[in-house]
């Protein structure tokens, strides 16, 4: 053992008895109650679970507006919604499923509550610019519909390229509302990857080193860092279109030297790691849950790790395979359909990894397991027409048709939807501290494995007998009737599953059986604590043995003592091998975020209709600023007296 | 705790003054679309009576001001007002209005002609698209709000977009009688 | 798979790649099919390995203990990912080396084109103009119809004049976007006489869904007689009844927009009808060209294409009988 450890460990063990502890520890990290309360909450389990509720809620909305779309497309030439509406509906679904859906709950929801608690640490970093993030999304998520709701909604697609979503060819302010919502989620994406990284880089439990952070926590780690480097990409594309659109710049018109491609470029740099942000999460989900139902470590930690690490970095190769039709030179096109294949490589090694996992383990078949073979059975089919995609000449033909509508549904729902579900029904225990019904939980997965294929399967034969996407109806004679119609069907199964989930929920929480710290027998460090864990996550920070913390821990592990339990601290750890560094102290509650929140909420809303906005709210934004950061006067005294111990240590 | 939903709810509220903005009717009905000033040889129309005066709407909805805008350009108003700038015809984007700034005048002039060149479109253009065009004209000069007037142009930028006009507020002073149309 | 694929009936038809009319989407078909018979094998195969290996450990009872790590089963894996990975890399390196030569074949075909036909995308229909290198005032313009002589590479020549759209007739090639500050070729061969359908492949707003287009492939007297037949003016009308109908059209808002060559009509907002009638859709091919279609198409557009740009133009019904029986006389 470590010196610097052990001296930590020796210092001031504790005195008192754990009762006692809990109870002082509960009483310092407990977070505010009452109606303002609400709004100053801090703690990475009350923001993770407000972030998993609302994005849910927006998966609902968003799933809703696709019934809307399947009952307009179920017979040809129909009148039950028009251009108008319809463009305006397929627009809003893929822009909620993408920025205030599958992101949010992906990434930020999930890791934001499970992250801290993974890697055995008290809170996560920069609690406030949390809620702060998360606020923002919220009220990201209720202008976009506000505006939808009087008939404002963007409808220039999720991508809105120029000149259809420019000054000339979208009057009004729908598209500006779009470019707008981009920018409330990409500030919320960014803050919460910052925090990630710090937290995983800064904050591991002591023993936590590279070679044993858990798969889940490496997967949100690089996502967080792909959310780093392509967000700006979008921040760029967006926010030029609303300099285009109000402040009559010229970047895409070319008739003065700009350029309607440069769009693309900025857009797909984003769009396509965007894909594999959604998707990173859901490959780390599915190794934890296939390593604790297959009783045993998941097969090539290293090849797995590497593999989500190289899947980051190909990620960003790939953009141009989105702009296959734009009349890009032949070489170019070729080294971009090089790289789209590549990426079947990492992709592959994980599939082999788990299967290895699965065929050598012990596999008990409960809900989340089922749902994470769904996953393998749907991501390997959208695996498997991503190739047909990535192929140039193909791409040239199945591009914007139904048939990358199927590819993509089966990417991203099996990709990410399925592993969702399976981490519900995985963590809901954790979360809540009640267990889900299993019947239930069966019923509504068959019901949603059956549903989406008979949904999205009949999408891929649409395409190749050539319906375009994005047509608000198709003529009679195309024979594209009858594939619509049973797609349609499929939506109900897929409606009905996801109610039958609801129910679930509903009744479990109601008076569902009470979970025990650990009813998977898994080895997360999440499961060494109460379910649902209190407000100080552990009454002792553990100390980590291997990947798979309880698995791998000795039978007498230590666990850190010796820091103030009368303020909020914490321990930092290093980098590589996550020896303790030294101790940090986490900010109170504070209403201050939430106050920021609106202020920048108004902002961005303002500078729609007036770019003097921004300039405007600067001014409260920079109050609201410097309340979050004003320092008291006992937490100065105590940060120079840890600065004093840290320079003695 | 009701007290946050509350919250919420007026929170979201700003966006609902605005649902005129939005407004898309793509089909004017059997009125709308009538060609304005077409002799009528029949004063029995089939659906509703044709609306008096200027229809309300053509100057709220940024749809319609940018049906305005398109028109202008495919029916070559260009050719003598140029980019509002004025050229063979007068200027539109200054504060001088010779028959009035209202809509229902530059409605008028559309239809009927002006003497001195202004041709008369009667029997021409749709009645609805008249009013766009209409709604549009009085853009030029900032007369409408920046959120309903259209931004700038996918062409070379030949004046300020009419978002950013400043308004020119209409002198009255110069303005002629209006004469009825001829019979 | 396959199987469903092929059960569903339908394959063949005007606009699927997967019943090529020319040498370019025929190699493309096979590109795809091999794509198609890979990763099939390779599914089937995971998907079995899979089934095979959760049913075999399934475990009966509830929850067991966490299991010792077998190192020699642990080795076993290893190679057999190992493997699989390796299997993974060539596989993709055949599906890849046959993709770019597939790419390069399509592509050759550029450096032979006789014809060329530039392409204007609209919001929401196609201009189609003949250029005339030697005669440049002999050029044709018509709309949402092309002609080709079969067997003859043809350089179709695009750009937009409003926003992007994308041209595609997956019959013959596979598509490219039409981009406003850039002109795009894209070159393509029929073999097979007959009608092939493309459509706008890219979002383009209100009506992208009815933004079809035709290929008429035919022989290359047929095309001749076709291509001299439209540098003629419009036919001058005969009948009273043609001739009132010439009147409307000049009288009405029609000519605001309209061209037909031999009229004082000669706007080009809208398609150009000097022959109208010899085009076998309407509205770009959202109507087949017939009396009544072009009666209700007048009457009301909009009931038909929401949001298009074709006002909807009341009048009497004879007035309409007689302007529709002037069109039709366009051939």
């Amino acid at each position: 053992m470590n010196e610097q450890r052990a001296r930590l460990i020796v210092e001031d063990s504790p005195s008192e008895s754990p009762q006692l502890r809990a109870e002082n520890l509960a009483r310092i990290w407990a977070e505010p109650i009452g109606f303002w309360g609400w709004f100053k909450a801090v703690h990475h389990t009350t923001i993770g679970k407000r972030y998993i509720a609302t994005s849910f809620g927006f998966f609902l909305a968003a799933g809703l507006l696709a019934g809307a779309m399947r009952l307009q497309l179920a017979f040809p030439e129909a009148h039950i919604m028009g251009p108008d509406l319809y463009n305006q509906v397929f627009t809003m679904h893929g822009t909620v499923m993408m920025f205030l859906f599958a992101v949010p709950m992906m990434f930020e929801a999930l890791s934001v509550y499970l992250v801290p608690l993974m890697v055995g640490t008290r809170n996560i970093a920069f609690p406030r610019l949390n809620a702060f993030s998360y606020y923002l999304f919220l009220f990201g998520g209720i202008t976009l519909f506000a505006f939808f709701f009087v008939n404002s909604g963007p409808d220039r697609g999720w991508f809105a390229y120029v000149p259809l979503s420019g000054p000339d060819f979208a009057p009004g302010k729908r598209a500006d509302i779009w470019a707008q919502l981009i920018t409330f989620t990409e500030v919320s994406a960014l803050a919460v990857a910052v925090e990630v990284v710090v937290t995983v880089f800064k904050l591991r439990a002591p023993g936590m080193s590279l070679n044993r952070i858990p798969v889940f926590v490496w997967g949100q780690v690089v996502t967080a860092f792909m959310v780093i480097f392509a967000m700006p990409g979008v921040v760029i594309a967006s926010t030029m279109l609303l300099l285009d659109r109000t402040g009559s710049t010229q970047f895409y018109n070319p008739a003065v030297g700009g350029d309607v491609l440069l769009y693309q470029h900025l857009f797909w740099w984003f769009g396509h790691p965007e894909v594999y942000i959604i998707f990173i999460p859901g490959t780390a989900i599915v190794s934890t849950i296939v390593a604790t139902f297959s009783r045993r470590h998941v097969f090539g930690y290293m090849a797995l790790v590497l593999s989500l690490i190289a899947t980051g970095f190909i990620a960003f190769g790939l953009w141009v395979h989105h702009m296959f039709a734009t009349g890009i030179p032949q070489m170019s096109e070729s080294f971009f359909t090089a790289a789209s294949m590549m990426i079947a490589i990492p992709a592959g090694t994980q599939i082999f990894c788990w299967i290895a996992t699965v065929a050598t383990g012990k596999v008990v078949l409960r809900t989340p397991m089922l749902w994470v073979l769904g996953f393998f059975f749907i991501f390997i089919i959208g695996g498997m027409t991503g190739i047909f995609v990535a192929s140039v000449p193909v791409d040239l033909q199945v591009h914007d048709t139904y048939f990358v509508v199927a590819h993509f549904h089966y990417v991203l729902i099996g990709g990410a939807v399925f592993p969702m579900f399976g981490a519900f029904a995985y963590w809901f225990p954790k979360i809540t501290g009640k267990m889900m019904s299993e019947k239930l939980g069966v019923w509504s997965f068959w019901l949603f494995a059956i549903g989406f294929n008979v949904t999205f399967f009949p999408m891929h034969i649409l395409g190749l007998r050539g319906m375009p996407r994005r047509v608000y109806t198709y003529p009679a004679g195309a024979g594209w009737t009858l594939l619509n119609q049973i797609e349609s069907c499929g939506y109900i199964l897929l409606f009905l599953g996801v109610l039958l989930f609801l129910i679930n929920v509903w009744r479990s929480l109601r008076n569902g059986p009470i979970a025990s710290s650990n009813p998977w027998g898994a080895g997360g460090l999440e499961w060494a604590t109460d379910s649902p864990p209190a407000p100080y996550n552990f009454l002792d920070l553990p100390t980590v043995n291997g990947s798979e913390a309880l698995w791998d821990a000795a039978p007498d592990q230590p666990v850190v003592v010796g820091l103030h339990e009368d303020v909020r601290e914490i321990l930092t750890t290093r980098l590589m091998d996550a020896e303790p560094e030294g101790r940090d102290e986490f900010p109170e509650p504070s209403i201050w975020p939430f106050v920021a929140a609106v202020v920048t909420t108004a902002l961005f809303i303002g500078s729609i209709f007036r770019p003097i906005a921004v300039s405007i709210g600067a001014v409260p934004l920079a109050i609201a600023l410097i309340g979050w950061f004003w320092p008291t006067r006992e937490e100065s005294a105590r940060r120079r007296e840890r600065d004093i111990w840290q320079k003695n240590a | 705790m009701k007290g946050k939903w509350i919250l919420l709810a007026v929170l979201s509220l700003p966006p609902f003054v605005g649902c005129k903005r939005e407004q898309r009717v793509f089909d004017p009905g059997a009125c709308g679309a009538t060609p304005a000033g077409a002799t009528v040889l029949n004063e029995v129309s089939a659906g509703q009576p044709p609306p008096q005066g200027a229809p309300i709407g053509y100057q709220q909805s940024a749809y319609t001001v940018a049906e305005g805008k398109r028109l202008y350009q495919a029916y070559n108003c260009v050719g003598c007002h140029a980019q509002g700038g004025g050229a063979i015809g007068p200027a539109l984007m200054d504060s001088e209005w010779i028959y009035g700034s209202s809509l229902e005048q530059i409605h008028s002039t559309i239809v009927q002609g002006r003497p001195n060149g202004m041709p008369s479109f009667a029997g021409k253009i749709p009645d609805y698209q008249v009013w766009e065009i209409a709604a549009y004209v009085r853009s030029m000069s900032g007369l409408l709000p920046s959120d309903v007037a259209p931004s700038r142009s996918d062409h070379m930028p030949a004046s300020v977009p009419e978002a950013a006009k400043e308004k020119e507020h209409p002198e009255q002073e110069n303005q002629q009688p209006v004469e009825g149309p001829k019979p | 798979m396959m199987a469903l694929v092929t059960a569903v009936p339908g394959f063949h038809g005007p606009q699927t790649p997967l019943d090529p009319a020319g040498p370019q989407a025929l190699q493309i078909e096979h590109t795809l099919f091999l794509i198609f018979w890979i990763t099939s094998l390779v599914t089937a195969i995971v998907f079995a390995v899979l089934t095979f290996g959760v049913l075999r450990q399934r475990s009966k009872g509830g929850v067991p203990p966490v299991l010792e790590l077998n190192p020699a089963t642990e080795r076993r894996a290893t190679w057999i990912v190992g493997g699989g990975i390796g299997v993974t890399v060539i596989l993709i390196f055949v599906m890849m080396i046959s993709s770019f030569i597939t790419s390069h074949r399509t592509a050759v075909l550029a450096n032979s084109a006789t014809l060329k036909i530039n392409v204007y995308g609209h919001e929401w229909w196609w201009e189609i103009e003949y250029p005339n290198g030697e005669q440049p005032y002999r050029i044709i313009r018509t709309a949402n119809e092309i002609h080709v002589p079969v067997g003859t590479v043809v350089d179709i020549h695009g750009t937009s004049r409003d926003v992007i759209h994308s041209f595609w007739a997956p019959n013959i090639h596979g598509k490219k976007d039409l981009l406003p500050g850039y002109w795009n070729d894209l070159t393509l061969e029929v073999d097979k006489p007959g009608t092939w359908r493309g459509q706008c492949a890219e979002f383009c707003g209100l009506q992208h869904a009815h933004m079809a287009f035709n290929i008429v492939a035919q022989s290359r007297e047929d095309f001749d007689s076709w291509y001299l037949a439209q540098l003629k003016p419009a036919a001058e009308p005969q009948t009273t009844q043609t001739i009132h109908g010439r009147e409307v059209f000049l009288s009405h808002p029609c000519m605001m927009c309209h061209t037909i060559r031999g009229t004082t009509a000669n706007s080009t907002v809208g398609p150009d009808l000097t022959h109208i009638a010899s085009r076998s859709t309407i509205a770009a091919g959202t109507l087949a060209n017939n009396t009544g279609n072009l009666m209700g198409w007048i009457a009301n557009a909009q009931s038909i294409k929401p949001g298009c740009r074709m006002p909807p133009n009341p009048m009497p019904s004879t007035d309409l009988n007689d302007l529709v029986a002037y069109l039709e006389t366009l051939r």
